[in-house]
């Protein structure tokens, strides 16, 4: 079975076409070629295909396309504006909360729905905002350190 | 052109907390992974696994499945009789069954069509007949008498038995004034890199070309693995790595995926993406094996280490891949820590009917490492000795060599011990955190590189181009693996150092075999140590060559000039030639410049002859590491939460401070999610952990702040004085844990993990022996 979808993904608006049963996390990767998703497990493990859904952190492996219908849908693709890293990717960037980078744009957007919510986020506040995202590499005292600096700079 | 700016002197790059490199393209979504790889066209593959463990293969009909419309390919064992493995006197496996199915989940067949569900449903028609065998899933099982063997060759399923006694052991013991031994568990562990294992393969069917992107640690291999297991030419293939999601051990060798998926491709004459789910990421495992350990020790009452026995027990897995190396690793690096003669080790590495483990991040020392401290811990606290006192009783006085000819230049251990106890508070704090909280402590140390290549040909241990051309940017060309770990950002640190120019000057192109020159990949942490040391060469080589060129311009002597970096001058006055003006001077008649910088190991490094398989330890130089671990107890649930780590880890000189703590970071954790929670399990054979909620992953929460403090303590032959950062903090993690446990509660736990059920049992047992000697009090 197919359904029609309209949606905006990263400010854009679109028109599919798209199966019952196609996830979010492929509609964005193979339909839109929007590959900054990742997929890092088989099914709301990993967090690595965090995106945000009408401005709220969700797992896109967890999502069925059809019901993106009508909604806003954000990606790490979104966030540099004109080539500009935002605060968030400029604190991940510069405070090495991203190693090997594969759970990054789920951690990045995930930071970016917390950090709409909460601009100040405790040190508490960003544990449990990011609970749902593993990374294997950082341990992540670089994480936190990433989203403080973020929040900092927002700040200003 | 603006003219040459009063020079402000050569650019500082080294020491520097500089950023990735390759950062804008992580944080941005822009870095592609081997699963981002994908050509209109291109072909989906799958893998058939065996639902059993232990069988004889009697058929695998694929004759529905190639005729079901939209399958373009489907191949078996039939259609690769190469074996492969890592090391080349134990390549004894297929990258599909052949006659024999050794672990569940091991590769049957796989098959590339225009979609996922064909392929899907493909699988699905495969008939695969097979006649089970007796499979064995302990080392018990398949050591005890009787067992069918795995192996042809390997009677008793023993895949490696590795054994030593250097100086006289008993006399050793004899001499104790303290004597203890006592046997550890250490559960099997997995990588659980973020990414699964994935390929993509392009198959030029005109000119019987093959380009291949593999999620992997070392391209090169895989390069040598597919020309062996596809019979093609090496030239005719290409190896590009793409970006990497991880690793830590488990894609340092050449993994089936990979080989299937170009099996695939050349069959379908086309492209296949061959993505793997992470269940089957577990089923390909290459972890750390599960690991029982006897250690006994001697100890003066002074502290003095006067003897060693131990035996090691690995559950091995179906194939070889690393585990002669594992097994010794196990034994060799009992030296090189502290000041230890006499050690008797007997390893034995058994095969079972299990996914075959690998070279998980501290290759081979992590579990010896935590019962040798646990051990040395406990046997202090009896005598009455302080856990930092007892260690330093031990010290190594460097430049010196192991009593296994491990030699070791550098050795920044006491610093790291002191720095822990101070900032930690150890003094102050330890015995008076209040009940059910407690502190522990623990050393660790690491290779920078294994001395000897896994396959020896004589090349040096890496090379690296620097090209120059006309636009006067400098392009890095390596065949270095960055795998997230920041190998990249720390070649071009180097180079930028030498040169005295900024980072942003230079490019890097890494692991593309048609492009950089070879490299035996990232694992047991080289990558800095000599790849760094062939960077600074041809940098060094690239600034002679501009220095002659400048000379030449400036018609002065080349010892005349001063190179600052952006500038080339002949004394202070001059207003000097930029960058590009040398450059182009020394493009004159040669035309682009490629300089080359190589680095190999001394004789020196290469380990001893004093037993079979003394080379596994070897190195030019090892990092050292020291921790302390805070904990609480629930004492109603058993749930433990580690609440801080200081640890201070020797890396020699750190060339961007920003990535050793990453590093360091990163291994203290990982040694956490060992120590904590992390197992695999199987029953009958089959993964039932296979995800990354049943097989546990420490997430933010259950995290502490980790204190890294970094000592450098320069090695003589180090790339500005470096050692490894990634690895050898990892080991110390798990005895400093399980001290503050016992610190906390008075028990120590020598089975890994320690999850709230075993801490329970634990617990509720000294409670049972409390009562009962109560009750024999009262009696009495
Ligand atoms: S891919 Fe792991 S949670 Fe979605
Ligand atoms: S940076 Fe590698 S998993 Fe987070």
């Amino acid at each position: 079975m197919k359904t029609q979808i309209s949606l905006t993904v990263n400010g854009r608006r679109r028109d599919d076409t798209v199966s019952d049963n196609l996830l979010l996390v492929d509609y964005l990767r193979e339909t839109l070629g929007l590959n900054g998703t990742k997929i890092g497990c088989d099914g709301g493990e990993c967090g690595c295909c965090t995106v945000l859904v009408d401005g709220r952190a969700r797992h896109a492996c967890l999502t069925l396309a059809t019901s993106c219908d009508g909604t806003h849908v954000e990606t790490v693709e979104s966030l540099a504006a004109k080539g500009r890293l935002s605060a968030i990717q400029r604190g991940f960037n510069e405070k090495l909360g991203a190693q090997c980078g594969f759970c990054t744009p789920g951690m990045i957007m995930a930071a970016e729905g917390l950090l709409r919510e909460n601009p100040m986020p405790t040190e508490d506040e960003i544990r449990a905002g990011m609970a749902a995202n593993i990374c294997r590499c950082t341990g992540y005292v670089k994480i936190i350190e990433s989203v403080q600096a973020a929040a900092r700079e927002l700040a200003q | 052109m603006n003219a040459p700016v009063a020079p402000a002197g050569p650019v500082k790059s080294i020491g520097e907390r500089a950023p990735l490199v390759d950062g804008p393209e992580k944080v941005t979504g822009r870095a592609k992974y081997a699963a981002d790889y994908r050509s209109p066209g291109a072909l989906v593959g799958r893998i058939l696994r065996s639902p059993v463990a232990h069988a004889n293969v009697i058929e695998v009909d694929t004759s529905a499945a190639e005729a079901l419309p939209g399958v373009e390919a489907v191949v078996t064992g039939q259609d690769c009789d190469q074996t492969y493995g890592v090391l080349p006197i134990a390549m004894n496996e297929y990258p599909m069954v052949r006659d024999r199915v050794r672990y569940r989940g091991e590769p049957v067949a796989a098959v590339a069509a225009v979609d996922v569900e064909t392929a899907q449903k493909a699988l699905d028609l495969i008939e695969f007949r097979y006649e089970e065998l007796p499979a064995y899933f302990t080392a018990e099982k398949a050591r005890a008498p009787g067992a069918v063997q795995l192996h042809e060759k390997k009677p008793g399923n023993i895949e490696r038995h590795a054994e030593f006694e250097l100086g006289d052991v008993s006399a050793g013991f004899a001499e104790a004034d303290l004597v203890r031994e006592e046997t550890f568990q250490c559960a099997e562990v997995c990588q659980v890199q973020s990414e699964p294992h994935a390929t993509y393969a392009e198959y030029d069917a005109e000119r019987d070309r093959l380009t291949v992107w593999p999620s992997t640690q070392v391209p090169y291999y895989v390069h040598l693995m597919l020309s062996r297991t596809l019979k093609m030419d090496q030239s005719r293939i290409r190896v590009i790595k793409p970006h990497i999601g991880g690793g830590f051990g488990c894609r340092t060798e050449t993994l089936n995926v990979e080989i299937i998926c170009a099996l695939l491709a050349r069959k379908a004459r086309g492209a296949v993406s061959l993505v793997i789910s992470r269940e089957e990421t577990f089923i390909t495992h290459r972890g750390r094996p599960e690991t029982q350990i006897r250690m006994k020790l001697g100890l003066k009452r002074d502290g003095r280490i006067t003897a060693v026995e131990c035996d090691v027990v690995q559950r091995g897995g179906a194939y070889s891949g690393y585990g002669v190396v594992t097994v010794l690793y196990s034994g060799s690096l009992l030296y090189a820590i502290y000041d230890i003669e006499r050690i008797r080790y007997n390893g034995f590495r058994i095969l079972t009917n299990t996914p075959p483990p690998g070279a998980f991040r501290g290759h081979g020392t992590v579990n010896s490492r935590f019962a040798f401290e646990s051990m040395i811990d406990s046997m202090a606290e009896e005598l009455g000795i302080d856990p930092f006192a007892v260690r330093r009783a031990n010290l190594l006085k460097a430049p010196t060599f192991a009593a296994n000819d491990l030699m070791i230049n550098s050795y920044g251990l006491p610093e790291c011990i002191d720095w822990v106890e101070k900032a930690s508070g150890w003094r102050e704090r330890k015995g008076k955190l209040g009940p059910n909280r407690g502190l522990g402590m623990a050393c660790s140390h690491y290779i920078s590189g294994a001395s000897k290549p896994v396959n020896w040909t004589g090349e040096p241990h890496a090379t690296v181009n620097l090209k120059v051309d006309f636009d006067g940017s400098i392009t890095l060309l390596t065949g270095a693996a960055e795998i997230g770990q920041g190998s990249s950002t720390v070649l071009v640190q180097c180079v930028a150092e030498v040169l005295g120019i900024g980072m942003p000057r230079i490019r890097i192109i890494a692991s593309d075999s048609a492009v950089t020159p070879k490299d035996n990949g990232s694992y047991s942490s080289r990558v800095t140590y000599m790849v760094g040391n062939a960077a600074i060469e041809a940098a060094q080589n690239l600034r002679s060559v501009l220095i002659d060129a400048a000379a030449r311009r400036l018609e002065v002597a080349p010892e005349d000039v001063e190179c600052l970096g952006e500038i080339y001058r002949a004394g202070s006055q001059d207003r000097g030639l930029e960058f590009n003006e040398v450059v182009m001077e020394a493009l004159k008649d040669t035309g682009t410049l490629t300089v080359k910088g190589t680095f190999d190991t001394i004789p020196e490094s290469h380990g001893g002859k004093k037993y079979r398989g003394a080379a596994i330890g070897g190195t030019m130089a090892f990092s050292y590491a020291a921790q302390v671990v805070e904990v609480s107890v629930d004492p109603d649930t058993a749930e433990i939460t580690v609440e801080k780590v200081w640890v201070a880890h020797d890396c020699g000189r750190a060339l961007n401070p920003l990535s050793v703590e990453g590093q360091v970071q990163g291994s203290v954790w990982m040694g956490m999610g060992q120590a904590l929670c992390e197992e695999t399990r199987y029953h009958e054979g089959l993964g039932i952990a296979g995800n990354m909620l049943d097989y546990r992953v420490p997430t933010i929460m259950d995290s502490p702040p980790i204190e890294v403090k970094i000592v450098e303590c320069a090695d003589p032959h180090g790339p500005f004085g470096a050692k490894e950062a990634g690895e050898g903090s990892l080991a110390g993690f798990l005895p400093a844990f399980t001290s503050a446990v016992a610190d906390a509660i008075g028990i120590r736990p020598t089975e890994l993990p320690v999850t709230p059920d075993r801490l329970l049992k634990l617990m509720e047992k000294k409670e049972q022996e409390a009562r009962a000697q109560e009750k024999r009090r009262k009696i009495a």
